[in-house]
């Protein structure tokens, strides 16, 4: 431990530490404590994660790895339980404990007042914990640990106000659709015990580029993974939890289902890059998947009339576009684009929050509108996200979806598979992300307001715990995506950081490199998308006095759009209802052959217990006599039978 | 008359008191009287006991000593469950001013 660079592996004990002491002691605690010391919990964990970045600069080998305890040791398998330190987890451990930080403050402000206050945040440190268990993991055991515990804070606090049974259905999903994802992970870890015999994520990344390039065996892991982390990321098809999942208060959507969570997924990819660089098969389902959720969820969001399902939407869009980026092997960009994404979709989701509370509970955008004059702090932050999510050039959000783009364009990984068909569906849904959070913005900021009078006359700025991480958030939504601008013409500092923990000196992913005039056309064609729709929306939603904000919240396609495609009504044909069906009928089973059956020998003990009770006269005598009786029957069956021996 | 009582008449003596005490229990109703009575009974097996093992002594066998340990430890054991019975006696005694056992039928459904 005597390297600054390990003292990060101290964050989960810490932050589980903090989760133990409010959750034990919470109650006894006034208002404020739990949260300041759930806050000071997190901005340790920020420290230490600093600590190990600063300590990791300009080494050689940057890369720590700390085996902490052996754990399974059977024959020739070996498993010890060990931290990964190194520029990805690194940079996955800034992000999760320095958005975390923000939101633990925000939520002071935002939780104020509720009686689980110290539950909340118990429960916010026990994420805490778990992510960074997942993120700083050196084997796959360790990490699915951390993949259960994100999964179980995540159920704790969808359900956290479990008193109205939608947020406690909503919680159930989120769970049950997750367990689908952790078969794939399960799965995945017996393949590589019984192909590589290990599942340290080094080893088995080394056995991998071992092995012939695109063996069958190698795509199947692939795609096991791929269920993993589809699971988790909320990604076709078991994307239909995250929508549900907003149930929770709205700093949980901000922290666990925009910035951090739901992006382990990409990072389980990222994490086995050379893996998936020698499985072209597997990367192109990967790619596709992410493509066609990310153009099924913006086709979703737009039809959506709450303010946070619009943001649900989008972040399974945007999780596609980091599945895209993976599966084309540009592993840096898809972690670029967690990082940027991480500040400007917590940034809105803490906008919505703070909406939300100076509404006191409503969500429905239909009935906001306006709200930009009266809440400049929210309002102001909310529009750079907007535009920094859109692809506004020069923002952060511009910068990392460019490079997605931009590498699907160029990807020789998967020749043969469609690169120019994903460039497309990308182009096309990034449209679509400008149009629909215009509407977004719009409709809560913009124009006239609908709400009641009674409505407007109590909105008011939110304190200052919750506007300072909104003006934090936006100075990073703005300048976060300097960190990695085009590689082919400016200094690159993320790519360069990244690229030897992701792939390593083990294999590359090759990528054509077109001439200058076609990546500067790439880059024009994404700002096409984004004006274009940012400006078909200034037209509908605008310029036409925002009568078809009405308009599209009803109509067969919008309905089929805040449906979210139909995809719950399916799964509820598919699967529920046969699934209700058999348990219904089970019931009958249970309660007409089971449950009668059990009676009746209960009643018919009952009924011998009685007549046998006869025989307890209570007279002592009488048990005295019996006694001899027996005695006297025993003494002559012996006498005459005889002794043997 | 000489020479030592044979062990017949001693075993034939302990069955006698072994059937008094038995009828005893059977047929008193008086708490007190059926004690008295089992203790009979068990002094009536332990007359038994030392009888065979005076003729196993005569016979010349070191296995003598082990009947009249058996005598020891029912005499003990005897002693214990004495103080017991009689404790639990002066409890039914105070609390109901007799010891029929016959009125002691609570317990009946």
């Amino acid at each position: 431990m005597s390297d600054p660079a390990a003292w990060i592996a101290l964050v989960p004990a810490i932050a589980l530490a903090g989760a133990l002491i409010n959750g034990l002691f919470g109650r006894s605690f006034r208002e404020p404590f739990p949260g300041v010391l759930a806050t000071v919990v997190a901005a340790t964990g920020f420290v230490l994660s600093f600590v190990a970045f600063v300590a990791l600069q300009g080494r050689e080998q940057a890369h720590v790895a700390l085996e902490l305890w052996p754990y399974l040791q059977a024959g020739s398998f070996d498993l010890s339980l060990g931290v990964m330190v190194d520029p990805l987890s690194v940079l996955m451990m800034l992000v999760i404990t320095g958005v975390g930080t923000l939101i633990h403050l925000y939520s002071v402000g935002y939780m104020h007042g509720d009686a689980g206050y110290s539950r909340y945040f118990s429960f916010l440190n026990l994420f805490i914990a778990a992510m960074s268990v997942l993120v700083l993991a050196d084997s796959f055991m360790l990490m699915f640990v951390g993949w259960e515990g994100v999964g179980v804070s995540s159920f704790l606090l969808i359900g956290f106000w479990y008193q109205t049974k939608a947020n406690a259905d909503a919680a159930r999903k989120a769970f049950i659709v997750n367990r689908i994802g952790d078969v794939g992970f399960l799965l995945a870890m017996f393949l590589m015990v019984a192909t590589f015999g290990t599942l340290n994520i080094a080893e088995v990344n080394a056995g991998a580029v071992g092995l012939a390039f695109g063996s069958g065996t190698l795509a199947l892991i692939g795609l096991f993974l791929l269920v993993a982390a589809a699971g988790k990321s909320a990604q076709l098809p078991l994307q239909v939890w995250l929508p549900d999942a907003m149930a929770g208060p709205t700093p949980v959507s901000a922290l666990i289902h925009a910035a951090t969570m739901v992006t382990a997924g990409v990072y389980l990819i990222a994490r086995t890059a050379p893996l998936f660089s020698m499985t072209p098969l597997a990367s192109a389902v990967v790619a596709w998947v992410g493509a066609l959720t990310a153009l099924v969820a913006a086709l979703a969001a737009l039809g959506q009339t709450d303010i946070k399902k619009i943001l649900a939407y989008s972040t399974i869009s945007q999780l596609g576009y980091m599945f895209v980026a993976v599966g084309v092997g540009a592993y840096w960009v898809a972690i670029f684009h967690v990082f940027t994404h991480a500040f400007f979709k917590a940034l809105l989701f803490l906008g919505s929050g703070s909406v939300i509370h100076a509404l006191g509970g409503e969500q429905d955008i239909r009935r906001m509108g306006g709200l930009g004059a009266k809440m400049r702090i929210t309002g102001t932050t909310s529009l750079i996200a907007t535009l920094a999510i859109a692809g506004v050039p020069l923002l952060s959000g511009f910068f990392s979806k460019d490079a997605i783009l931009a590498h699907a364009f160029t990807s020789i990984h998967l020749d043969g598979y469609g690169t120019y068909g994903l460039y497309g569906v990308l182009l096309l849904t990034a449209a679509l992300t400008a149009f629909y959070m215009f509407r977004w913005y719009y409709g809560i900021f913009g124009g006239t307001s609908r709400m009641t009078a009674k409505a407007a006359a109590n909105v008011h700025e939110s304190p200052a715990t919750m506007t300072v991480p909104l003006m934090v958030l936006a100075f990073f939504a703005v300048f976060a995506g300097y960190l990695g601008l085009p590689e082919f013409a400016f200094p690159n500092w993320i790519a360069h950081w990244l690229e030897p923990a992701t792939l390593g000196e083990l294999t590359e992913v090759p990528f054509r490199h077109p001439a200058a005039w076609v990546e500067w056309m790439l880059i024009l064609a994404s700002i096409v998308a984004a004006g274009a729709g940012l400006a078909l929306g200034w037209w509908i939603y605008a310029a036409r006095k925002g009568a078809p904000i009405r308009g599209l919240a009803e109509g067969p396609l919008a309905r089929l759009s805040r449906s979210g495609l139909g995809f719950d009504a399916a799964y509820r044909a598919l699967f529920i209802g046969g699934a209700e069906g058999t348990a219904s009928g089970v019931a009958v089973l249970d309660r007409d052959l089971v449950d009668r059956g059990l009676l009746g020998l209960g009643t018919a003990l009952t009924f011998f217990g009685r007549l046998s009770a006869r025989l307890q006269s209570g007279f002592v005598r009488a048990y005295a006599l019996a006694m001899f009786v027996g005695v006297g029957v025993l003494v002559i069956l012996v006498a005459w039978m005889g002794v043997r021996a | 008359m000489g020479g030592p009582v044979p062990t017949e008449a001693w075993v034939a003596l302990s069955a006698a008191l072994f059937a008094i005490g038995a009828i005893g229990v059977l047929t008193r109703r008086s708490a007190i009287l059926v004690f008295l009575s089992v203790e009979l009974m068990l002094n009536a097996a332990n007359l038994a006991l030392v009888a065979f093992a005076r003729q196993w002594a005569v016979a010349g066998t070191q296995v003598a000593m082990s009947g009249q340990t058996v005598v020891f430890i029912v005499l003990a054991i005897a002693a214990a469950e004495v103080a017991v019975g009689l404790g639990i006696l002066v409890a039914i005694f105070r609390d109901r001013v007799s010891t029929d056992v016959d009125t002691l039928s609570e317990v009946r459904l």
